[in-house]
């Protein structure tokens, strides 16, 4: 065995390339599922109980406030809460996170999974600049409770002073922890006349998941022949829509993702085999000093597996740890962007299996060699 | 030791044909060839008359069309690969042409590889490494990898790999086709003294009259047939 790891420090920057290669494709697959699986874990984190309503035509279009009254007589409708995506950064465009403004009164209640403590979310909704923050974005920012945070608007233009007053934490690993929310109220009324009592987005509670549909038809029904017909579908559809407005950059993501992986591991494949091709005619002198032949397929196919384990937690390790020190949410958009460990064994297995791939041929080959003829074409 | 008829080496009417592009090529025509252990026996012969066929057929890493060849008590048709090879390795130590350590290992390390496929200690191996290395006067030079020795050196380490699991038979294939003429002595004179102090049976093939007058017996093959 001490043989293998010979082996391999011998051609030490083959080694190396081979090893950085496997790394980097792992690290692409791990990036690729990561994508999926936040995206996965984001619908997951969705109520299924939990309508939301937006303008039919498009999400850049308000509703009027006047709709919230209506909303609640919809029979199946127990809870009603709105608010306004603000879209703004946090000093530099670069921090740009999600941030909500929303109706403070009802909004908690049909938000259940953000944990908030009570006496926090009693100084939220007392003070009208007040905004609460997920608990990984105030880490990533070093805010504490009582700290002025300045937010420059970009849809709502100015600097808005929030004086955060509650820190959230989610109530199971997939909820978003990088949102700021702060006082409708407060933005309406900073707002010019013409603007004022717009909603960007009602959210229903419903009695029970199964009556989703029924509730959307109804709803639908009710604003079809008003200026401003809505459009109603359950969080889960709503999140799929949003996202798939980059879904198919998502898609080329993927293709271009997987034929990168796909090239390397040949490209890897190739190495191995012509790095064991080189090799002949050790491996006949190892086999005239009577190794045997399933001894010299082990040692091969061994030297591989090492080669491809090696380059895999390289990449994977890799994936995990910059994905988690860097709190790449990527805009607010994949709230909680991190290498689950599913990934990671999965991951560990492509390389295994490229291990393998690649061993295979060559420590067959070196197994079945014929002495005589292999030492014949150097001597 | 079993061996047929008193003699280590019996070859009985051995032939060897190799196809090229569906062309036959008979090398080896009906060989017979008897050597009795403590033997030092030179091959000779124009290059391409089958000394390196026939040195392969006795230590076992080829197998003739036809024929017999029982080396240290074996008939070696009968034994299956993986018997083959545990054969070889306790009964042939293959000296080559061109050394063949492997370059990624030490002197010490090459040396050993042959021990690692048997059961002895890390305490007995390293004895015997060192009694190997020893032997060809190059204890001195166990850490260093092949590529910092010279020619003579290399093939001196290459004779310790072959004799550190005291193999029955030593073969070598033009020992000294690769050397100078001072370093082509010492290896012979190393094999004289493998063959008269530790009583092992070598057969050597050589182009050089100067290498084969070391040996007992010169045997010389020509056109597929061995003469004396
Ligand atoms: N695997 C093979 N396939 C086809 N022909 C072969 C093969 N091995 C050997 N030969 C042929 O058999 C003949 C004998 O080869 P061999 O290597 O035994 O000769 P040799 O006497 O050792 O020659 P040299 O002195 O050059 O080493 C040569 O003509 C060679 O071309
Ligand atoms: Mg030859």
């Amino acid at each position: 065995m001490r043989f293998v790891a010979a082996n391999l420090l011998r051609a030490k920057r083959r080694t190396f390339l081979t090893v950085f290669s496997i790394a980097i494709s792992l690290f692409l697959f791990c990036t690729l599922r990561t994508v999926l699986t936040s995206f996965e874990a984001s619908l997951r984190a969705s109520d299924a109980s939990r309508l939301v309503v937006r303008h039919g035509a498009s999400l850049v279009f308000p509703l009027p406030l006047s709709y919230r009254e209506r909303l609640k007589q919809v029979s199946g409708v127990t809870g009603v809460t709105y608010g306004n995506w603000f879209g703004g950064y946090y000093q530099d465009p670069k921090n740009h996170f999600a941030q909500f403004a929303m109706d403070t009164r009802t909004f908690l209640d049909l938000f259940p999974e953000c944990v908030l403590p009570p006496a926090e979310a009693e100084a939220f909704r007392a003070e009208r600049t007040a905004c609460i923050v997920g608990r990984s974005l105030a880490r990533k920012y070093g805010w504490k409770i009582g700290d002025q945070v300045p937010i420059i608007g970009t849809i709502f233009p100015g600097e808005w002073m929030f004086t955060l007053r509650g820190v959230y934490e989610g109530r199971s690993k997939d909820v978003d922890e990088n949102t700021l929310f702060f006082h409708w109220d407060y933005l309406n009324e900073s707002l010019p006349e013409v603007r004022r009592s717009q909603v960007g987005v009602y959210w229903l509670r419903i009695a029970r998941a199964d009556l989703a549909a029924a509730v959307s038809d109804r709803v639908d029904a009710l604003f079809e022949n008003s200026p401003q017909p809505t459009k109603t579908e359950t969080e889960k559809a709503f999140q799929a829509g949003f996202i798939s407005m980059i879904g198919n950059i998502q898609l080329l993501l993927a293709i271009i993702g997987s034929a990168i992986v796909f090239a390397i591991m040949l490209v890897t494949i190739n190495t191995m085999m012509m790095a064991a091709r080189e090799r002949t005619t050790e491996i006949a002198v190892l086999k005239t000093l009577g190794f045997g032949d399933g001894l010299i397929l082990r040692l091969v196919g061994a030297e591989a597996l090492v080669l491809s384990l090696l380059g895999g937690i390289l990449g994977c390790g890799l994936a995990a740890v910059v994905f988690h020190e860097s709190d790449f949410t990527a805009g607010g958009f994949f709230p909680n962007f991190r290498v689950l460990p599913g990934t990671v064994v999965q991951g560990l297995l492509l390389a295994s299996l490229m291990g393998i791939l690649s061993g295979i041929v060559p420590s067959f080959q070196a197994a079945r060699l014929r002495i005589a003829a292999a030492l014949r074409k150097v001597a | 030791m079993g061996n047929e008829n008193g003699f280590l080496v019996a070859l009985r009417d051995v032939h060897k044909v190799y196809h090229r592009d569906r062309i036959e090529i008979p090398v080896l025509q009906g060989i017979n060839l008897e050597v009795r252990e403590g033997e030092f026996l030179a091959l000779m012969g124009p290059s391409g008359s089958g000394k390196s066929t026939l040195l392969n057929l006795i230590a076992g890493i080829d197998s003739p069309t036809k024929g017999e060849v029982h080396v240290a008590g074996e008939s070696l048709g009968t034994l299956r690969p993986k018997r083959l090879a545990a054969w070889r390795a306790r009964h042939i130590g293959f000296i080559f042409q061109l050394y063949n350590l492997i370059p990624v290992l030490t002197a010490y390390q090459n040396v050993e590889l042959p021990l690692l496929l048997t059961r002895l200690s890390g305490k007995e191996r390293k004895r015997r490494v060192h009694f190997a290395l020893e032997l060809v006067g190059l204890r001195v030079r166990a850490s260093h990898s092949p590529r910092a020795l010279s020619g003579g050196e290399e093939q001196r380490v290459a004779i310790a790999r072959a004799i550190v699991a005291d193999p029955t038979l030593l073969v070598a294939d033009e020992p000294t086709g690769d050397l100078d003429a001072k370093n082509a002595a010492e290896i012979l004179t190393l094999l004289q003294r493998l063959n008269a102090e530790l009583k092992k049976t070598v057969i050597m093939v050589t182009h050089d009259p100067h290498a084969a007058a070391r040996a007992h017996l010169t045997l010389h093959l020509d056109k597929g047939v061995l003469q004396p």
